[in-house]
């Protein structure tokens, strides 16, 4: 679904976020990408819907290539969903407009369709009576669990998620990971980076660990958390499973 | 100071035979509103368009946005009329020169067009202050959702910049209308131009000034109610300012 090949990213000549990446995402599969901060996984993710260039390698996303001039990237785009650190609902819009404009103005979805589609995933991710509210007047998990439906609502092929509950107070964390943990299981394709280990340990097929813009390790959730084979992962997770 | 006051003035008739003074101070009101008016029309439409392009990932556009507001607002306004009415009809083909020339109302045309052309540079940095502020993600998220660079700008970018921008943008319009003044130089007899030849007419210079002075607190005071509504009328609930 997701073939990252050998791509690199420089900022500037000297400074490289990713060098020679590659790794893929195959259908159905959850793959969770973890590293210290700066390692450039936040980078690589958003390569994959060329939110961010990058100046060799190719991405293909369900055989379109995403460093193509010729790909109409709109396009690729709406297939392939979102989620971001801060949520990025749109505050002028209610709740069930957030879900419908992109359904409208890039699927040409009709207002009635797109509000019954918006209502049902709203209702999904158990927020049904916040449809008529403004995303200033939730909740972080509320709108976190919004933005997830919001990218839901255009029927993705993928998902991706930039550490979606990072920006989250703890007691909000659970409630986002459920609805991703519920996705999971139904069988959608999903890359995620984050740094909860319990949801990667639950629902993750494999564990990428990213250092330094580099895939450090790339293996089977089994095998990363049973044993990692680099001094870096075994580093970073005992740091962060000491608690 | 010998000075024979006169309120009565007003209701004596002018020695031009339209009426009294008092109808000709109202017949500048009219001028200076209906140039004010199409310079604020002109400002706000080309204002957003190089305010908008200065926010755009084009060098090219960046450059013309850059280059546009550092003419238009690094030169005098009063340097700018005199350019748009004397300076460009020479420098013109001869006919096209004399078409301007003898253009009617062509003080009108000028004041208007100028004071809208400097005003846009005004509004042309406020709105791309206005777009810097949002959060860099609300861009990446219409991106993602597959809307294209104009529809993330309609739908997404701009009815929240313009809604920051507000109360600074009331300036701007209050600042145009009192611009407006500066056309008395090119001849056009708007409010502060017939409270001039009315002192000239009566030699009742303070009540001339007086009754000028109190017209353009009325209309501004107008005005700022006005956007005050504007701005309430567009708050969202619990965003910022909002309830």
């Amino acid at each position: 679904m997701i073939e990252i090949s050998h791509v690199n990213k420089w900022y500037s000549p000297t400074f490289q976020v990713l060098t020679d990446c590659t790794t893929n995402v195959t259908k159905g599969e959850v793959v969770v990408v973890c590293g210290p901060s700066g390692s450039g996984k936040s980078t690589l993710i958003k390569c994959v819907n060329a939110l961010e260039p990058f100046q060799s390698g190719d991405i293909l996303v369900d055989g379109t290539k995403v460093n193509d001039p010729k790909t109409d990237l709109p396009k690729l785009r709406s297939r392939v969903g979102m989620v971001f650190q801060h949520f990025e609902l749109f505050p002028h819009l209610k709740i069930i407009d957030n879900l419908c404009l992109a359904q409208e103005k890039v699927l040409g979805r009709g207002h009635d369709k797109a509000q019954a589609k918006g209502m049902q995933l709203l209702e999904r991710v158990g927020l049904k009576e916040q449809a008529q509210k403004f995303p200033a007047q939730l909740s972080g998990g509320q709108q976190q669990r919004v933005a997830i439906a919001r990218a839901l609502a255009m029927d993705p092929i993928v998902m991706l998620f930039d550490e979606p509950t990072s920006a989250l107070d703890p007691e909000m964390v659970s409630e986002v990971l459920d609805v991703m943990v519920d996705l999971a299981r139904e069988g959608m394709t999903m890359m995620v980076v984050t740094h909860e280990m319990g949801f990667a340990r639950k629902v993750a097929n494999r564990v990428i660990f990213m250092d330094r813009g580099e895939i450090v390790e790339d293996a089977a959730k089994d095998d990363f958390f049973g044993k990692p084979r680099s001094d870096r992962a075994q580093k970073f997770l005992s740091k962060i499973l000491s608690h | 100071m010998n000075y024979n006051w006169n309120w009565g003035i007003f209701f004596q008739p002018n020695p031009m035979g339209t009426g009294t003074y008092l109808d000709m101070l109202l017949s500048g009101l009219v001028l200076t509103l209906k140039t004010a008016a199409l310079a604020w029309v002109i400002a706000l439409i080309t204002g957003s368009i190089v305010g908008v392009m200065r926010t755009l990932p084009s060098k090219g556009a960046n450059w013309f946005g850059f280059a546009y507001v550092e003419f238009f607002r690094n030169m005098p306004l009063l340097v700018q009329l005199f350019l748009w009415f004397f300076v460009l009809p020479e420098i013109l083909p001869k006919a096209a020169g004399l078409w301007l020339k003898q253009l009617p109302n062509a003080p009108f045309w000028t004041a208007a067009i100028g004071v809208g052309f400097f005003m846009s540079a005004r509004v042309a940095v406020q709105l791309q202050a206005g777009i810097s502020s949002l959060p860099r993600g609300q861009r990446m998220a219409a991106t993602a959702l597959g809307l294209t660079t104009v529809q993330g700008y309609r739908y997404v970018l701009l009815p929240m910049a313009f809604r920051i921008i507000l109360p600074p943008l009331t300036s701007e319009f209050l600042n145009t209308i009192k611009n407006t003044a500066v056309a008395i130089t090119i001849g056009l007899l708007e409010l502060t131009g017939q409270a001039r030849s009315m002192q000239e007419f009566s030699f009742q210079v303070f009540e001339a000034f007086t009754a000028a002075t109190i017209l353009y607190l009325l209309v501004n005071a107008v005005v700022v109610t006005a956007m005050r509504f504007l701005e309430r009328w567009v708050a969202i609930p619990g965003y910022i300012t909002g309830k």
